[in-house]
């Protein structure tokens, strides 16, 4: 064995390992990483097939910020373990038929593949160091496959957009920042001053007007 | 391929190539830790110092002469505290959860330039491999808030997640620019593209991006003003609150290996790294010198950004949440975006940079 399929196997075992961890832990938050786990194995099962662009892109997109916000979220949750269980034995014959049918799936493509003697193209193809995968992929994406790419981004832009109007509500009564507002401010329409001759009230007025006159300047702000 | 260098080779030639290999960057990596967390060691000095005396005290002088062996007296008192793990904590992420804030901070320098022609991995999608390990650090801090069982620490967490994701798109737009500006993911031929000293930095051309980078860095580290997830006067230290003796030391580590980090990060993108500001300039010959490049010019850029953190943390008051999240999501990424469109025109006329 060759080093190359040492670190293979180790890593592929490993792989397995935290998948099974994913249906097996009892607390979701340790499902999620352990998925978080299984995904930084199987970047570098990549790695080793010379892909570093996916291996790289998958622990940036899933790893760095899909499964954060999975984590996020599954944090926030207060989910009660026990009523999550209630309904096992109930699902659990339409769950093994989805596993069924996904296995058939996944063997059906194996064996198209294998017909098709497409065996050689399935393994890694040692490339000279100056290959760049990431350039190969570019060049790829931006040439033949433009449209398809094209289409793909709209429609995230799409489910991004829908995203944030499904979520977005006005409500009453939330104390909202506006910045604009604060910044258009001007003295004049917070505060009036006002001018009073101090000394002339000492004087002459009895004490009564002035406490009179007190409320009214509060008011009048 | 040479994976080892022949000095290297032969101290090693009665070891099979692959084993020679890792003994090498085995060594590599351990000489690289070591000088970074020599250098953050002193980097808490020197903050303490600097912020001293931005505000007019004169901060620790006790230890060594001018305090200088402060570092290791505070790496003393840490190592000899107990470590307490809370009774409801979940022991084994509470224990991991630092390693996980300090591992990715580690890693991602095998692919910094240090200086002409020396990278510790000098792969091909470089900038890829930091954002997308600069986006896993966020795992140690949540992991912390929650591994802890501590209202606080959670809401620390919380806060930590979704600022660290409104900053990385912020950074990772400004990146895009770069990658623009380069035509590449490689970090040396990041700074290759920048070549012609000081005025062909790609700061020049990318002064919005470079102010979004920066910024989203501080903000990604965790750093004043942007450090509501300690807010010590709201949620007492956040995310770290539980942690003591070496267990917190990991975590304030991995912070200012961030610092670091990001104050290296900027100085390759936007001001050429390890290259010379007077690159190219008719210097007469006694000065010539000073337009070699060389790992000085960067650990002086790197030193400059890292007073900037520690300048900004003495100015300017904390900010508050929802302002943090506006900053992020309304005011970066438009600006990223639209610096990218003028950057493309730019490009498309051949303008600037892209001239040649």
């Amino acid at each position: 064995m060759t080093i190359t399929e040492i670190l293979f196997y180790a890593f592929a075992a490993v792989l397995v390992v935290a998948a099974v961890g994913v249906i097996t832990a009892r607390n979701p938050v340790h499902a999620a990483l352990f998925l978080v786990f299984a995904f930084v194995n199987s970047a570098v099962i990549w790695l080793l097939l010379e892909a570093e662009f996916l291996a790289i892109v998958l622990v940036l997109v899933y790893v760095g910020a899909v499964m954060v916000l999975f984590l996020f979220v599954v944090m926030m949750l207060d989910i009660n373990i026990a009523q999550m269980r209630e309904g096992f034995t109930r699902y659990a014959p339409l769950g093994l038929l989805f596993a069924a049918i996904v296995i058939v799936e996944i063997g059906s493509v194996v064996w198209v593949k294998h017909l098709g003697g497409v065996q050689e193209s399935a393994a890694a193809i040692a490339q000279d160091p100056d290959y760049s995968n990431t350039r190969a992929l570019g060049e790829l994406l931006y040439t033949q496959y433009l449209y398809p790419f094209e289409l793909a981004a709209v429609i995230l832009l799409l489910a991004i957009v829908a995203a944030i109007v499904l979520t977005m509500r006005r409500r009453e009564g939330i104390k909202q920042q506006d910045i604009a507002a604060q910044v258009a401010v001007r003295a004049q329409d917070r505060i009036r001053i006002i001018k009073m001759d101090a000394d002339k009230a000492s004087e002459q007025t009895p004490a009564t007007e002035t406490t009179a006159g007190a409320p009214q300047t509060e008011a009048q702000r | 391929m040479n994976l080892v260098p022949e000095f290297a080779a032969e101290l090693l030639s009665f070891l099979p190539a692959w084993v020679q290999a890792v003994v090498w960057y085995g060594v590599v990596a351990l000489v690289l830790f070591i000088s970074i967390i020599l250098m953050m060691a002193f980097l808490t000095l020197i903050e303490r110092r600097v912020i001293g005396s931005i505000q007019a005290r004169i901060g620790p002088n006790r230890v060594g002469p001018n305090g200088i062996l402060q570092p290791f007296a505070d790496v003393l008192k840490l190592l000899v505290k107990e470590i307490v793990i809370p009774s409801s904590a979940n022991k084994i992420l509470f224990i991991v959860a630092p390693l996980l804030a300090l591992i990715p901070a580690l890693c991602t320098w095998a692919v910094v330039p240090l200086w002409p022609g020396f990278t510790v991995a000098d792969i091909n999608a470089g900038l890829l491999y930091i954002l997308a390990l600069t986006s896993a650090g966020v795992y140690g801090v949540i992991l912390a808030g929650w591994a802890a069982n501590s209202k606080y620490a959670f809401l620390g967490a919380m806060r930590a997640a979704a600022q660290m994701v409104a900053y990385e798109i912020a950074m990772g737009f400004a990146l895009v620019g770069v990658i623009m500006a380069a035509g590449s993911l490689n970090l040396g031929d990041i700074i290759e593209a920048q070549r012609g000293g000081f005025f062909s930095y790609f700061f020049w051309w990318l002064i919005p991006l470079f102010v979004v980078y920066f910024i989203s860095g501080i903000a990604e580290t965790n750093r004043a003003p942007f450090d509501v997830v300690e807010g010590e006067s709201e949620i007492v230290a956040g995310f770290h609150v539980e942690y003591s003796g070496m267990a917190f030391a990991v975590f304030f580590v991995a912070e200012y290996v961030n610092m670091i980090l990001i104050s290296a990060l900027t100085s390759v993108f936007f001001f050429g790294g390890w290259l010379s500001p007077f690159d190219g300039w008719p210097l007469p010959s006694w000065l010539a010198w000073l337009g070699a490049p060389s790992f000085i010019w960067l650990f002086i850029k790197v030193w400059f950004f890292l007073f900037c953190f520690l300048w900004f943390r003495a100015t300017f008051p904390r900010y508050r949440y929802d302002q943090i999240m506006r900053l992020g999501w309304k005011v970066f990424i438009p600006v990223t975006l639209v610096w990218i469109a003028v950057e493309m025109l730019l490009a498309h006329y051949k303008i600037g940079p892209w001239a040649g």
